[in-house]
């Protein structure tokens, strides 16, 4: 009779877990911290803080802090303010603006970038051109290449961060909360201002900590925008550093210092939300969903309907109109008449001009291949997390911490370190790099994704399935894996979907045959090939909202 | 050996770091009986269970099912569930959503590599059996919590196993349903033949279905086992008979040769203890108690009575000493025993459980 069959199986799982986690994530992230630190055979910390203190570093430096600072603010009010609008009010038409509102997170910010550069750069802006040409203005209405206007780009593809945390805690808060404030005689501002805003505090903040999180490490919009006035921040200098110098010692321990000042703001930040989501006041908010209580809107009722129809329009419609539009263009410039308006550009690229081709043809395949592997991955790695009882787990939970806390450009330095040849495997300039950060990037949506589903399958179930005489592996075949398909299907289009239009990790990565679509877009546009671009990032629009179209109808045939 | 023992616990500990669940514990269950472990919440009877399963290993001790030898951590034998040949109901059903009620009432027979026209066979007569007719292709979230407990304990019984483990399977129903669900599990057995051991807090069930009955308190500890009417009538300390019912303990201290209630002075008239000890505690059930306006006994005053529909509930104060019983309401309105407060009354004893107030520590204090 087998009468230990279950202690081996864990160990392996175990091992395999913590393993991919060393060399994905843990090796390369190390590898920045210890380039950072250790100089010629010895560790010096003041060689890092004189790197820090060099103007550009610093400027860097100080320019993620003050465009992650204003998009954080911006992004808090903007989607606090939506949020409690959609749930909260009696506006006309709120699932569908609901739903509106989600819609900038499948779009990349860096093509909205592109796209408010054509409508409002300061001298050829299409909005900019308008005012000075026909309203007699004298200047640029609004100067887009500034931190306000960066601020302003990031917060549009970023507010929904906050929107849909709040969204969710108004839905899920007890309204009984709120109504026996009410029965003890306090007004509506009062009660908002007593009740309902701190028991929402927690989930306002833990948003705005994560676009605080996503803003400094974000390299697309500022590397847009910011190059015409010489703005950039921490990602986009260690993106010039390494790119002019082609990976010179010096860059890459400027690179490593910056990586390292990321990591560490990162981690606080981390450490901040999981504190504010942990203490007491979160508890209140159930799970259960309410009906909760509206407040009439009477005279405001429509003007505020139109308003959020108006930053609709403005915000999701207007650049994504115009991107279609120029990618139509037959020359940047012209005006958007149909005799200069075709389909010549989409052909050209989908079929003619190789690097365009090579860059879906890589998107595609790199994406499969990093769902395909990344989904497994963490299906396994969160069973230890969630399920199993091993010596050991504690190493591995903390491992598990480090994918969410790791930034895209930070990754991308690490994986530069450790697989350049320096430790026996040279991968540098092929697509297996890229590879190899996608699944350390979008490791922790995979473990989110698996987690989460592998929670709902209770230890029972698969207790129920050993009574009856199944072993840990047919129990694991027949029980937990069917169970947990939706979680590693969602995995799979959390991961698939975001690394199609990826560029901060592929652009410090990418070698002139190892272009990602994201890299293609950027880099033609930089080249002046506006038009051609504009109809790339047309086709990966498409791609991507069709590819969202199918989980959602997927997603929700599973709830029902 | 004995060959009657189907269960043998031999001096099993289990603990987790700060806190011992259980010590030193030994039980032996006979083939064929309904044996039931009754205890108050977190008192680690799940957690017995849960090792007779093999879903955790004991610390120390010896468990054998049947003839073979299961679990000893000395010898470092750990006999995984899978291979122990038991079924299993748990409290929240736990039964595959993803499966319909034939998949699942069908898997251990799967499992066990049976023909196919035997497992059709043997899987349609379970769920016969069990009154699931017609509903075989049913999903679990299609039925209701009934139901799913049904198709559970088919489940648990469609590989004919020698041993059922029942882990509060009833105590997600409500009321009605339980009651009836408790006497289908007791024709299951009886009609099967297997040996059940039944995990519950609840007295009803415990009582109601069992051949055997354990209590054990919330150190882990088994205070007494017994036929359901031992437990009942003979309790052999006052946990037993606190755990079983609504219990009422009044003081009484013994002066020369009485025994006086509170800190009156009547003398009860009943029987008495043999004992050195001066402070004592009488023990009854409020239905051992008969109250009349006035005559023999003890001379009581209402201090409060409920109207509880079909019953009265009467709070009566004897000299310092306080009890709770309650009558029909029907039979109060033809005897004239509709009390108020501050009426006096009399009252009867039926039945009296004495204890040594010495030993009642800590179970009062529920």
């Amino acid at each position: 009779m087998n009468t230990k069959s279950s202690f081996g199986v864990a160990q392996i799982i175990l091992f395999l877990s913590i393993a991919i986690l060393v060399v994905v994530v843990a090796f390369p992230v190390l590898l920045i911290l210890f380039n950072a630190f250790w100089v010629e055979d010895h560790f010096n910390f003041s060689g890092a803080i004189e790197i820090l203190k060099e103007p550009e570093t610093f400027k860097a430096l100080m320019n993620s802090l003050i465009i992650a600072g204003m998009s954080t603010i911006g992004s808090t009010i903007v989607g606090t303010f939506f949020a409690w609008l959609v749930t909260r009010t009696d506006m006309p038409h709120k699932r569908f603006m609901k739903s509106m509102f989600l819609v900038p997170f499948m779009l990349p910010s860096f093509i909205g970038a592109m796209a408010w550069k054509m409508l409002l750069s300061p001298n050829a802006g299409f909005i900019n051109r308008f005012f000075m040409d026909h309203l007699g203005f004298d200047g640029p209405i609004f100067n887009l290449y500034s931190y306000y206007g960066i601020s302003a780009v990031e917060v549009m593809y970023l507010f929904p961060f906050v929107f849909i945390q709040v969204c969710g805690a108004l839905e899920r808060m007890d309204p009984t909360l709120e109504e026996s404030a009410r029965i003890s005689g306090a007004g509506l501002f009062t009660i908002t201002r007593k009740i309902t805003i701190p028991l929402v505090l927690p989930s306002i903040l833990s948003g705005a900590l994560l676009i605080m999180l996503y803003s400094m490490a974000h390299f697309g919009t500022v590397a847009v925008l910011g190059i015409e006035n010489g703005i950039y921040n921490i990602p986009v200098l260690i993106y010039e550093r390494i790119h002019q110098s082609g990976g010179s010692f010096e860059s890459i321990r400027t690179g490593t210092v910056l990586a390292t000042v990321l990591v560490i703001s990162a981690a606080c930040i981390i450490w901040a939300q999981r504190k504010i989501l942990g203490s007491g006041h979160y508890q209140i908010i159930g799970g259960k969903s309410f009906r909760p209580m509206e407040l009439k809107l009477r005279g405001l009722k429509y003007p505020l309907m139109f308003f959020c129809l108006a930053y609709i329009g403005f915000t999701i419609v207007l650049p994504t109109v115009v991107i279609f539009l120029v990618g139509g263009l037959s020359t940047y410039g012209l005006s958007f008449t149909p005799e200069n308006l075709s389909l010549d550009n989409f052909k050209f690229i989908l079929f003619e001009y190789d690097v365009t081709r090579d860059a879906i043809f890589n998107s595609v395949t790199l994406g499969l291949t990093a769902a395909i592997i990344t989904m497994f991955a963490g299906v396994m790695i969160s069973y230890v997390i969630v399920k199993m009882d091993v010596k050991g787990k504690g190493l591995l939970e903390f491992l598990g911490m480090l994918p969410f806390s790791v930034p895209g450009s930070v990754i991308a330095l690490g994986v530069i370190l450790a697989w350049s040849g320096q430790f026996g495997v040279n991968l540098y300039n092929t697509v297996w790099i890229i590879l190899v950060a996608y699944i350390a990037r979008y490791m922790a949506f995979s473990l989110k994704a698996n987690s989460a589903a592998l929670e709902q399958v209770h230890d029972s179930l698969v207790e129920a399935s050993r009574a009856c005489g199944a072993t840990m592996w047919q129990s694991l075949k027949d029980i937990v894996l069917p169970l947990v398909k939706p979680g590693m299907f969602a995995a799979f289009f959390l991961i698939f979907l975001p690394s199609l239009r990826e560029l901060t990790v592929s652009i410090m990565l990418y070698a002139p045959t190892t272009r990602t679509i994201g890299v293609a877009i950027y880099t033609l546009n930089e080249d002046g090939e506006t038009v051609i671009s504009c109809a790339l990032a047309a086709i990966a629009l498409i791609i991507i909202i069709v590819g969202q179209t199918v989980i959602n109808h997927f997603t929700k045939k599973e709830s029902e | 050996m004995d060959n009657n023992n189907i269960i043998r616990v031999e001096n099993v500990s289990k603990g987790y770091p700060d806190h011992p669940v259980l010590q030193n514990l030994s039980l032996t269950l006979k083939k064929g009986e309904c044996f039931t472990l009754l205890g108050p919440s977190g008192c680690g009877k799940t957690v017995l269970l849960r090792l007779l399963a093999g879903f955790e290993s004991a610390d120390a001790g010896k468990i054998y099912i049947g003839d073979t030898l299961v679990n000893d951590p000395e010898a470092r034998i750990a006999v995984p569930p899978e291979n122990r040949g038991l079924g299993v109901v748990f409290q929240d059903y736990a039964v595959w959503p993803h499966m319909t009620v034939f998949e699942n009432v069908a898997y251990p027979l799967k499992i066990a590599n049976r023909p196919k026209d035997e497992i059709n066979e043997r899987v349609m007569r379970m769920i016969d059996i069990v009154g699931m007719n017609g509903l075989d292709k049913r999903l679990p979230s299609e039925l209701s919590g009934g139901q799913q407990q049904r198709v559970a304990l088919a489940r648990a019984l469609v590989a004919d196993p020698a041993l059922l483990l029942l882990d509060e399977p009833l105590s997600n129903l409500d009321a009605n349903l339980r009651e009836e669900m408790r006497f289908e599990i007791k024709e299951l057995q009886k009609k099967l033949g297997v040996t059940v051991l039944y995990v519950t807090h609840d007295q009803e069930i415990g009582l109601a279905i069992s051949d055997r009955v354990a209590i054990m308190d919330a150190a882990g500890a088994i205070q007494q086992i017994g036929t359901p009417w031992e437990i009942f009538e003979k309790p052999v300390n006052p946990f037993v008979f606190n755990f079983m019912g609504i219990a009422n303990f009044i003081d009484v201290r013994k002066e020369g040769g009485a025994f006086l209630v509170g800190k009156g002075s009547q003398p009860i008239p009943w029987e008495t203890p043999s004992g050195d000890a001066t402070e004592w505690v009488a023990a009854f059930r409020p239905s051992d108690v008969r109250i009349a306006r006035s005559g023999d006994g003890l001379h009581g005053v209402i201090r409060r009575a409920n109207f509880l529909g079909a019953m009265m509930d009467y709070l009566i104060e004897i000299d310092g000493a306080h009890l709770r019983t309650s009558i029909e309401t029907h039979h109060a309105i033809a005897q004239d025993l509709m009390f108020k407060a501050g009426d006096e009354c009399s009252l009867t004893f039926l039945s009296l459980h004495w204890f040594d107030k010495e030993s009642l520590k800590g179970v009062l204090e529920e």
